[in-house]
């Protein structure tokens, strides 16, 4: 039977995985590693700083375990959305990383990077064009808030991958992907059903979550064969069972039978589960219909600069009064500046009230004993921003509220210092479908990486 | 019978979908119950809507998907995730209302 066989170590790179699971994997002989390494999950924050939500000691750690696997094995290891969120500082950071084990294991290998980041202009030519659209309940753009967008990158699809193998790159490191990418393309390269390699992909992108009990740093090993796709577990504490897979397929998606994605729709209305094993589970059905070709934008912009104090209470009449308390101090805040001018924004995250859930919060009555409280303060500089939180913190430890009986101070501050600048604020600005062709936005470059780092580009911008 | 929903589910829980979009999903034990729980036509925008405290216009959609037994619910973001005033980046914490839901079945 023909078949292909793919090794997910982990989740995202950099979340580990039990090196007794990836051993038992490569037992198996995959064809491939591959392991995608992204998500908008961690915020707006790290794709407008051009920083990892991931931590380079973890990535290399896991990487290193990888390439040493891989290159001994004569496979390929694909890696998507590098760096988290696939920019080009992403990208670069683990390009650095690569370099470092390449040095250190005396490793050399061929390897492709593909570009996501996609620039500013590019992005208001084809919003002028008429060619982008946002994806709802996104909101819609100007051309301003393309101006002050900090940072955008596009979700490519398998294309660009099947231009990188063509290098015979034996490492490709692609910036944003759209998930399944990166594990879907050497079967689509290969002639296997698209909607079948797709589906896989989407599996293998979380690794062990889709076992049960579900992990996102343990592996997972997927079968690809002409009319189904199986995947297991290797770790023996974890089975896969058809309602594990099939509820994974739920997870972080709106719409869990029709799924969007480059060029077409992945579409498991027919799709069904099957135990193989009491461990490995059968898919069949699942069918990609083609659309026009569309790629998701991601953009960010920076709006201030945050900074925050976290304090608590343990006085019960405070906490009786804790709503008359922060509007109180929000006037004494408006007044105290009014002559200043200064814009920015003040918020107070009361834990006990409605921290976790702010206005999607039914539960009117505080519980509680005790409240945690996060003041926060988003201006145009970090001074101002300083400014403001540090005021709010002060005025509301000394604010005098009705009944009050614990004259020395309202707050519990745990650290000195109190507050804590939180550095530039992100906000996503562009979420949006943009129609290009599947050769537009991601140039691909061609390197020799060798172990005394003469890493020489072999072939520049190849669309 | 008024049945609590955490007795006939085996997973409750929300996440975001895309920065914009809250997805809570419900994941029940028997097929039989879910089976049940479809017909009974229990998960209206409504009924969502009342449970948050918002509008039925923010609840974007209510899908049943029978090969996980399973029933999503897509909620607009009051606010988008890392926006101003958010307070759960990762919306892994909007589940709870659901907790004391109870059902008619």
């Amino acid at each position: 039977m023909e078949e292909l066989r793919i090794l997910s170590p982990t989740a995202i790179l950099g979340y580990g995985f039990p090196e007794r699971s990836f051993v038992e994997g490569m037992g198996r002989k995959p064809d491939l590693l591959a392991v995608d390494a992204g998500s908008t999950d961690p915020g707006p924050y790290y794709l407008g700083a051009g920083v990892s939500f991931t931590e380079y000691r973890a990535v290399k750690r896991d990487l290193t375990i990888m390439l040493q696997a891989a290159l001994e094995a004569g496979i390929p290891v694909f890696i998507g959305s590098a760096g988290g969120s696939g920019g080009r500082p992403h990208l670069e950071w683990n390009l650095r990383i690569i370099r470092e084990i390449a040095h250190e294991k005396r490793l050399h290998f061929r390897l492709a990077a593909i570009e996501a980041e996609i620039p500013r202009e590019t992005v208001t030519s084809l919003w002028q064009q008429h060619r982008l659209k946002p994806l709802p309940p996104a909101p819609d753009l100007s051309s301003a808030d393309i101006e002050e967008t900090e940072r955008i990158v596009g979700q490519m699809g398998v294309e660009p991958f099947l231009r990188a193998m063509e290098s015979g790159a034996q490492v490709i490191l692609a910036g944003r992907s759209y998930d399944p990418a990166v594990f879907a393309a050497y079967g689509i390269a290969r002639g296997f059903d698209p909607g079948l390699a797709i589906h896989l992909g989407k599996i293998l992108e979380c690794a062990a979550i889709a076992a049960t009990p579900g992990s996102g740093s343990d592996c997972l090993m997927g079968y690809l064969h002409r009319s189904d796709f199986e995947v297991e577990p290797l770790n023996p504490a974890r089975r896969c069972t058809p309602l594990s897979v099939a509820a994974h397929t739920l997870y972080e998606k709106s719409n869990p039978y029709e799924l969007p994605g480059p060029g077409g729709v992945l579409d498991l209305h027919a799709a069904r589960f099957d135990a193989v094993t009491e461990n490995r589970v059968r898919v069949t059905g699942s069918r990609f219909l083609p659309t026009s070709y569309q790629v998701k934008l991601e953009g960010v912009k920076r709006t201030g600069y945050r900074t925050v104090s976290i304090a608590a209470t343990r006085d019960p009449l405070m906490i009786r009064e804790i709503d008359q308390v922060v509007s109180g101090v929000r006037e004494r805040v408006t007044d105290n500046f009014k002559a200043e001018g200064f814009d920015y924004f003040l918020d107070f995250k009361i834990y006990g009230r409605n921290g976790v859930m702010g206005s999607l919060e039914p539960e009117p009555v505080i519980g509680s004993h005790e409240l945690g409280i996060v003041i926060e303060a988003v201006a145009a500089s970090q001074e101002l921003a300083d400014t403001v939180c540090g005021f709010a913190r002060s005025t509301m430890l000394h604010f005098g509220y009705p009944g009050r009986i614990a004259t020395a101070g309202n707050l519990a501050f745990p650290y000195s210092p109190s507050d804590f600048p939180a550095g530039p604020v992100y906000v996503f600005s562009i979420y949006h479908l943009a129609a290009v062709t599947a050769e537009e936005l991601f140039p691909v470059t061609v390197r020799e990486i060798d172990p005394d780092g003469r890493a020489d580009i072999v072939e520049e911008a190849i669309r | 019978m008024r049945v609590l929903l955490t007795s006939i589910a085996e997973v409750i829980r929300s996440k975001n979908s895309g920065p914009f979009e809250l997805t809570l999903d419900i994941i029940f034990k028997e097929r039989a119950v879910y089976e049940k729980v479809c017909s009974a036509g229990e998960f209206t925008p409504e009924r969502i809507a009342a449970l948050y405290g918002i509008s039925p216009r923010t609840v974007l959609a209510i899908i049943e998907f029978e090969p996980a037994k399973a029933i999503k619910i897509n909620l607009k973001r009051p606010i988008p995730s890392g926006g101003l005033g958010d307070t759960d980046i990762y919306g892994a914490q909007q589940h709870a209302p659901l907790l004391g839901m109870e059902l008619e079945l």
